[in-house]
């Protein structure tokens, strides 16, 4: 597969991937990047990380960077917008966590830990460009601007999904896993056929690479030399089992060779080196380079849900050497010894993200009535014969239903 | 599996290679010259079906035509045959040797603007796609809140009587019935194919094109200008024959309800039996979902006798559905339990064992008999 910036620009638009000549693709990477096809598509010797756990900021010969894998620093202004939604992010969390244990959520898959992934997924993207996430991934969704209780509908239980996609850009938060990918492919894959500059980003976790949609979208995605960046949060376990029995790759940015993609490693909990990565990628991805996979190295702080034990299959001490890796109090002091934060600054992010929380108790909180009807209204864009007498059969029933109640209540 | 079939098209090589628009302009040409050689002609189901993939083209920019082969060979079995060339790459092309990867692609396609038909090459080949059909094409729309529509065609050749060896004679129909959001539409004629892809291809939902590959063949004299006239007045008016099952032969004594490949066995049958001085009404039921209860109920109501008959195995089939749902509408009106002619509950058979599988004509006409007749 070719990394030309655009086909069609230089009379290849019908060239297939078979004709194209190697040493042409070689002599292209060698043009754009200075490097060989292979050490384009390899992730760098080391993971990208520009801000140690402790906050300060890695030499520049330390960050993991290498000639052909270059990352600038993001800008001020796009670190402290996405440290703000990396605090609202964690208590988003939270409060979620709290309202499952008052039973007032019937399910929630927390991403403690992981919110600069989350973060970063969201914010790399700009207007126009499609984001698909996991069930795990309600922060990112939030973080493209749905709102929270939408975002948050299909873990209350009224309805499977409580956002437009259409109009947020952003896929229902899938649960078959890996299936989600073909979608951002397909979307993007419409997209490059009307000629329009759409990125997608897809997101899955480390246990997803063993499925087999894995392989066919990212396949796909290379094969159509489609603008779509696959980002894998390997947050080590899928539900319990450890990633060393999911694959025993070199790495699962690795990966990306075997398809003819670029991959790159990352630490996923360093919200700068994800912005600089994922900004490339986009770039990249827009220039007409082709699918990127980026793999992040985080960690799933909690259960897999409420309904998991996570003492059952691994130990305290790992997860408080985690915790020290905090995203949060990382770029808390990164930004802080920069000058960019101060009390005043925290003091009103802490306020945002308090007043989501109050959104999230208050709409989460309210009984929401759910019409019984819906379950015939939208399984076709018209009701089949069938369904309508079915929807009769039920109206009937409750109808019958309530007036032996009114003749009770006599 | 070298099918027979060669659909003549007329589509030039002047395969337009820019994007979506220009090749769009560009087959309005060939297209045009589709047109001329039409007029009542004998034709195949195959280049029915073909005409209507190339007459959606043509009109809408948005529909697409990919799967496996479907490109330069035209298909294994010529059905796509000459898109390609007549609307170019970007419009009809070959993916990855992956159905899941081409049904979750037309997903995003379809969320994202587009109309695609895809083809899984053989009824057996499209389970690798199954959680996509289950958990996303046919839950979206009602996921979403009708929000996301997806308005794309899997087209499945399916079921036997070619002789195809394993894994490729499976009727699978059942397992997409079963499945509530999908519309599963199965022609029997020729012209049901140019009308019954080209309404599969307008529908907003998503539908499951299930063509008998033993009828691929099969032939008819069909007007395809009047196709096109009826499926263009029907677009104006907002009117279809969606969901409508039709009375394939009128009769008296007894109703055969049949679909796909199962039509030309139950009109022979029926055939058979008039020279008998039996007179049996031939239902083609077309939409297996929706189901037309209105057409069946009302034949056996007139008739007073049933006999389903499909290929797929009987238990816990669409032919069972049939039979229940006539068996709850038509109870007092019927002289003897419904029969089912099917196939057996077994693996579909190797070549050699198929003609005792498939249902046949003795084996209507027997389970005919059996419709108590005394008095």
């Amino acid at each position: 597969m070719t990394i030309s910036a655009d086909h069609k620009e230089q009379g290849l638009a019908d060239a297939r991937p078979d004709e194209m000549d190697e040493n042409e693709q070689a002599s292209e990477v060698r043009r754009k990047f200075g490097i060989s096809v292979e050490d384009y598509m390899l992730p760098a010797r080391h993971q990208i990380q520009m801000v140690d756990p402790s906050g300060a900021l890695n030499p520049q010969g330390e960050q993991g960077a290498e000639p052909g894998h270059e990352y600038p620093i993001p800008g001020d202004t796009e670190l402290m917008a996405a440290y703000e939604q990396l605090v609202v992010g964690r208590r988003v969390n939270d409060q979620n966590s709290a309202l499952v244990r008052q039973g007032r959520m019937a399910v929630y898959p927390s991403s403690h830990g992981q919110e600069a992934c989350q973060v970063a997924a969201a914010l790399c993207l700009r207007e126009g460009d499609w984001l698909f996430p996991t069930y795990r991934d309600a922060v990112a969704v939030m973080s493209r601007g749905v709102d929270p209780v939408e975002a948050m509908t299909i873990f209350r239980g009224d309805w499977h999904g409580g956002y437009d996609p259409a109009k947020h850009k952003v896929g229902i938060q899938c649960t078959p896993l890996t299936t989600q990918l073909l979608h951002a492919v397909g979307v993007a894959h419409a997209a490059k056929l009307r000629g329009e500059d759409t990125v997608v980003l897809a997101m899955c976790g480390d246990g997803a690479t063993s499925e087999g949609d894995f392989h066919e979208a990212l396949n796909f995605a290379a094969v159509f030399h489609l603008p779509v960046i696959f980002f894998v949060q390997n947050n080590k376990y899928a539900i319990s089992v450890p990633l060393s029995h999911q694959s025993v790759a070199p790495s699962l940015a690795h990966k990306a060779v075997g398809y003819g993609m670029a991959g790159e490693r990352v630490d996923g909990n360093d919200l700068v080196a994800l912005l600089a990565v994922l900004d490339r990628a986009v770039k990249l991805a827009r220039e007409g380079s082709g699918p990127l996979l980026v793999e992040a190295h985080t960690y799933r702080m909690q259960a897999h849900t409420n309904a998991d034990d996570a003492t059952r299959y691994r130990e305290d001490s790992e997860v408080a050497a985690w915790m020290a890796k905090d995203p949060i109090t990382r770029m808390t002091a990164y930004l802080g010894g920069r000058g960019l934060l101060d009390d005043e600054g925290s003091a009103r992010i802490a306020a945002k993200a308090e007043g989501v929380a109050t959104q999230l108790r208050e709409g989460l909180g309210e009984e929401v009535p759910v019409d019984p009807q819906n379950l015939f209204r939208y399984v076709f864009s018209k009701p089949t014969p069938q369904l309508k007498e079915q929807s009769a059969l039920l109206a009937d029933e409750l109808a019958r239903e309530a007036s032996s109640q009114k003749e009770a209540g006599k | 599996m070298s099918p027979a079939v060669s659909t003549s098209s007329e589509a030039t090589e002047t395969a337009a290679t820019g994007d979506v628009s220009s090749a769009t302009a560009s087959a309005a040409a060939s297209a045009a010259a589709v047109a001329e050689a039409s007029g009542p002609q004998t034709i195949t189901m195959a280049k029915a079906l073909n005409t209507a993939m190339a007459d959606a083209m043509e009109a809408d920019s948005s529909v697409l035509v990919f799967g496996e082969d479907v490109g330069r060979l035209g298909g294994v079995f010529r059905i796509t045959d000459g898109l390609m060339a007549t609307f170019g790459e970007q419009r009809c092309f070959d993916t990855p040797l992956a159905e899941s990867g081409i049904v979750g692609m037309a997903v995003g396609m379809a969320m994202n603007g587009m109309r695609p038909v895809i083809e899984m090459q053989f009824d057996a080949f499209a389970y690798p796609a199954f959680e996509q059909i289950v958990s996303h094409v046919a839950k979206m729309h009602n996921r979403t809140r009708g929000t996301v529509k997806l308005p794309m065609v899997i087209r499945v050749p399916y079921a036997g009587g070619i002789g195809g060896v394993e894994h490729h004679c499976d009727s699978s129909e059942s397992y997409y019935a079963h499945t509530a959001g999908l519309k599963v539409y199965t022609p029997a004629t020729v012209a049901d194919g140019y009308r019954m892809l080209r309404e599969a291809i307008d529908s907003d939902d998503p539908v499951m094109f299930m063509e008998p590959k033993k009828l691929y063949w099969s032939k008819d004299q069909v007007d395809l200008d009047a196709l096109r006239a009826e499926h263009a007045a029907h677009v104006s008016a907002g009117s279809s024959s969606e969901g409508r099952a039709a009375v394939a032969r009128q009769g008296t004594d007894a109703t055969l309800i049949a679909y796909g490949p199962s039509v030309p066995t139950a009109l022979a049958a029926a055939a058979a039996a008039a020279e008998e001085g039996r007179s049996l009404e031939v239902i083609d039921v077309r939409s297996i979902v929706p189901f037309d209860d209105e057409t069946v109920s009302a034949s056996v109501r007139k008739t007073g006798r049933a006999v389903v008959i499909a290929e797929a195995h009987g238990f816990a089939s669409v032919s069972s559905e049939i039979v229940a749902r006539v068996q709850e509408r038509c109870f007092h009106y019927l002289a003897a339990p419904i029969r089912r002619v099917t196939g057996f509950d077994v693996p579909y058979p190797a070549p050699k064992l198929e003609h005792y599988y498939l249902p046949s004509v003795d084996r209507i006409l027997d389970a005919v008999d059996d419709l108590q007749w005394e008095n």
